[in-house]
């Protein structure tokens, strides 16, 4: 054996020359490099602040400026022209009530058997009409309305809570076939499989299966898809026009809150502006509601499933 | 008693293809329209500049500059403000407040484009013409960008009320891709000795760019489509705007203003409008999906917002 | 010393004595990091405790042991990885020469520029070339200066053995890279820092074994430029690189417990502790 050598331990000088540079440069630039990072951070919770702020005070101005227009009567009674006290937005309410619900029911059962067809097939005609179905919720509300007035107002002659269901339903379409196809394809497969090894019809399995199960998501869709419709106003102003009057008939003219407010922001008249307030909150409240409430039962549906 | 297999898929295929016509029947129906005017008047009145249909004059220019102008400007203080707020909403709150805080931003997304109207005119119209824009004149007139009255409604009033309706869709998307950025990259650059502003800023927000740049795309096709919220406080005036306080109109202000009164030629000119604005939407619309839709990973089931 | 040892010396007032001959006395390489008591624990849940070794400069220090040990959580203590989770706690003492990891005047960012990390699945950053990636940490560090910038990134890939391949693409993507290169760039990344230590969390373990091989050989070869601390599952891999070897087990309260340190020849011929000779002999994995 011959004498060990001692084992050099020492790192090339070049390494040492830039560990020392790199290290001055980090500790010389640490302050600036951690108040640059203050700083930016404190910018994103300033925005954050910025983002919050205009819900608040929308939720406030509209709560303080429409809550005095409340009233047995604003619930009760039709609009009534300036300057006659007593007036109500009961004829919109109907209206909306009419045309939201006609639209919910020609939408909901054909968006629902869209997604049923999108969910179980994945050929390139599906992703099409997925593609075409995505597309259409970013077709202009106005042009909606253009489309409303063409295939409804101008071919039966008139304005009518119809043509404004129409067009509302055109809207709500996308978002609930969308909502629908993805709530299906959550049902597990394996339930579809036990149905059908049981020897059950497509159909049956559908009704009693995977439409049951997927309901929540279903239903969450469908009420985004109501509180989208109800705050849409330019669809309508081409289609129902308005009408002063209480309307059931859906096939004439009608008022919905949306074209009210519209309609009554711009007066220079005091009472019709506190209307218009008045149903603002209405419809802010209700909307808010829905989109919440969906909020909360998807919520609560995706707890229950875990 | 169901229906047996062949007719209910049928019956599916049936329902799919009605949806898929309604889609392409909007855009005949458009086209149909607004052929007339195309052929009255050629192809240039599109980019003519002056709207005055009593003598025969349709050009749409005026229109076209306000709505990308009221773009702008949303877009202009949506992206900065709704990427911070994403950032702060995907990385910064606590965990606990997290879900309160993002639903509020959301939330903005529900309340109606009418009460958004009110509310800019009523409100913030205004304070506008008091606070906001002489402040504004004074610090900035400088650029030119601030001449005239201070007159509340105006280009810049619709830009700032286009901002807070398109902030929840800029903010909702850009927290969503922010908060994907796979974790080990972040730990990656924190362990290399990175402040928390430099992970952000280096790593997360090139890492979901592709996503942000379909956020943007998205919130930018919804402001130019919006159409009740501009025409309450953009003061329709059929000009040219001069000025960011200036009163303007968009194309979609244009064919709720005129729609119910005209006929015609200019009613011509208004579905022409209309189809602009439609080919204008489906482009900007299609490219955001596609770019949101190659960052899921090809995910599908990407529900819209 | 360890080389000695291995070779069959008899130490004796710490010098080598191989038969008639006496050897030069050989110091024992300088300590460059050392561990007192340090328990990491979550939400009132230890995860690993008792944890007290000194690591050499110069050397590969490995951390063997079965999984759920606490290998990765104590390792990741070391650069204060664990400042971002909330609920967890570190207690003992972990000092950098003279530098207290842990005291609130130390500042985590400046510690991670001398106390480098390598992970277990290759992360580069994907938005950013190859050159990019090399100087990522400095830029992050303030460091500015172009030829500082070149220097230490050529210097830090030949160190990872990657010079030669990527010379001439430095500006193509990371991603381009098949995932031993990937490591090794992430590995170049840690380098350009010039960090005094070096921690590896199962660095091979998603890698093919002709890539793991390269990697061990790498590791080899850096000690002489960084200490490095390896944490890895696999015990052959700890008998060819390291020098000295911690060997964590689960106690019966769930928590990982230093067993034994030392040596890596002595803890794989003659353990002092039944339970680490159980392992080593691969009575459990």
């Amino acid at each position: 054996m011959t004498i060990l050598e001692l084992p050099v331990e020492q790192p090339v000088d070049a390494t040492m020359e830039r560990r020392r540079a790199i290290q001055v440069a980090a500790s010389s630039s640490l302050r600036r490099r951690k108040l640059s990072s203050g700083i930016a951070l404190g910018v994103c919770w300033a925005f954050l602040g910025i983002a919050i702020i205009p819900l608040i005070a929308v939720l406030i101005y509209v709560t303080a400026k429409g809550l005095p227009a409340w009233s047995v009567d604003f619930f009760t009674q039709s609009t009534t022209p300036e300057g006659i006290p007593g007036g109500g937005v009961w004829n919109a309410i109907v209206g909306t009530v009419e045309i939201t619900l006609i639209a919910v029911a020609a939408t909901v059962p054909l968006g629902l058997m869209c997604g049923l067809f999108l969910a179980e097939s994945n050929g390139w005609i599906a992703a099409t009409l997925r593609f075409t179905a995505d597309v259409m919720t970013g077709v202009p509300s106005i042009t909606v309305g253009i489309f409303g007035y063409i295939a409804i107002v101008k071919n039966f002659g008139g304005y009518s809570g119809l043509a404004g269901a129409f067009a509302i339903g055109f809207i709500m379409l996308p978002v609930i076939t969308r909502a629908g196809e993805t709530a299906i394809r959550g049902v597990p497969q394996s339930l579809n499989e036990a149905a059908l090894a049981l020897g059950a019809r497509r159909a049956t399995i559908a009704r009693r299966v995977v439409v049951p199960t997927a309901l929540p998501g279903i239903i969450t869709g469908v009420l985004l898809a109501v509180a989208r419709g109800l705050g849409e106003t330019a669809p309508l102003l081409l289609t129902i026009f308005g009408n002063q009057y209480l309307q059931w008939n859906p096939t004439k003219p009608m008022e919905a809150l949306p074209i009210l407010i519209y309609n009554d922001s711009s007066q220079p008249y005091a009472d019709l502006v506190q209307v218009a307030w008045g149903a603002a909150l209405l419809l802010m409240v209700v909307v808010l509601i829905l989109s919440i409430g969906s909020r909360l039962f998807a919520a609560r549906l995706q707890k229950e499933r875990r | 008693m169901s229906l047996p297999d062949n007719g209910y898929r049928t019956m599916l295929a049936v329902a799919a293809v009605i949806v898929g016509a309604l889609a392409v029947w909007l855009v005949v129906a458009i086209v149909i329209q607004a052929h007339p005017a195309f052929v009255t008047l050629g192809y240039s009145w599109i980019l003519q500049k002056t709207w005055d249909p009593s003598h025969g004059k349709y050009g749409l220019l005026p229109f076209i500059l306000g709505t990308l102008e009221s773009t702008a400007i949303a877009v202009v203080l949506a992206v900065p403000i709704g990427l911070g707020t994403a950032l702060a909403l995907a990385y910064l709150v606590p965990h606990r407040i997290r879900p309160v805080l993002s639903t509020a931003v959301e939330l903005l997304a529900a309340v109606p484009s009418v009460v958004y109207g009110l509310w800019g005119l009523v409100v913030l119209a205004p304070l506008f013409r008091t606070t906001v824009e002489p402040f504004l004149t004074a610090v900035l007139g400088w650029t030119g960008l601030f001449n005239g009255p201070n007159g509340g409604v105006g280009l810049l009033l619709a830009g700032v009320i286009l901002f807070v309706m398109i902030l929840p869709t800029m903010v909702a998307i850009s927290r969503d891709v922010l908060a994907v950025v796979p974790n080990e990259q972040l730990e990656g650059a924190m362990a290399l000795g990175a402040t928390r502003w430099q992970v952000l800023h280096k790593v997360v927000v090139p890492g979901a760019r592709t996503g942000i740049l379909g956020a943007f795309t998205l919130a930018t096709g919804r402001a130019l489509g919006e159409t009740v919220a501009v025409a309450m406080v953009i003061g329709n005036s059929p000009y040219i705007a001069h000025s960011l306080k200036s009163p303007a109109a968009t194309l979609p202000s244009l064919i709720v203003n005129n729609f119910g009164e005209s006929s015609g030629t200019e009613l011509a000119a208004l579905f022409g409008a209309g189809l602009v604005l439609l080919i204008i939407g489906i482009s900007v619309n299609s490219l955001a999906r596609w770019l949101v839709w190659s960052t899921s990973g090809g995910n599908s089931q990407a529900g819209p917002r | 010393m360890i080389e000695a040892e291995a070779t069959g010396a008899r130490v004796e007032e710490g010098v080598a004595v191989y038969g008639d001959e006496v050897v030069v006395d050989q110091p024992e390489p300088k300590v460059v990091m050392t561990l007192a008591d340090v328990a990491v624990a979550f939400g009132g849940r230890t995860a690993v405790r008792d944890v007290t070794f000194d690591v050499h400069a110069g050397e590969v220090t490995a951390l063997i042991g079965p999984s759920g040990s606490g290998k990765t959580t104590l390792l990741r203590a070391l650069n204060r990885m664990h400042d971002t989770v909330r609920t967890a706690a570190v207690t003992g003492t972990v000092q950098l020469g003279d530098l207290d990891v842990y005291a609130p005047s130390t500042d985590p960012t400046l510690l991670r520029s001398r106390v480098g990390m390598v992970f277990q699945r290759p992360n580069p950053f994907p938005t950013m070339s190859i050159y990019e990636n090399a100087v990522a940490g400095l830029k992050f560090n303030g460091v500015r200066k172009k030829s500082l910038l070149d220097e230490a990134a050529e210097s830090a890939l030949v160190g990872a053995a990657l010079w030669d391949s990527v010379k001439d693409r430095m500006k193509a993507h990371a991603s381009t890279l098949s995932g031993g290169e990937q490591q090794r760039l992430c590995i170049a990344r840690a380098l350009a820092v010039e960090p005094e230590v070096l921690l590896m969390d199962e660095p091979t373990s998603a890698l093919d074994p002709i890539a793991t091989k390269r990697i061990e050989e790498l590791v080899v070869e850096l000690k002489d430029r960084v200490t490095i601390i390896i944490v890895t599952h696999n015990m052959q891999q700890a008998m060819r690189v390291s020098d000295r070897c911690a060997f964590l087990l689960m106690g019966e309260d769930k928590a990982g417990e230093l067993i034994e340190f030392g040596p890596t020849a002595t803890l794989f011929s003659e353990p002092t502790d039944p339970r680490t000779l159980d392992y080593v002999n691969g009575r459990f994995g």
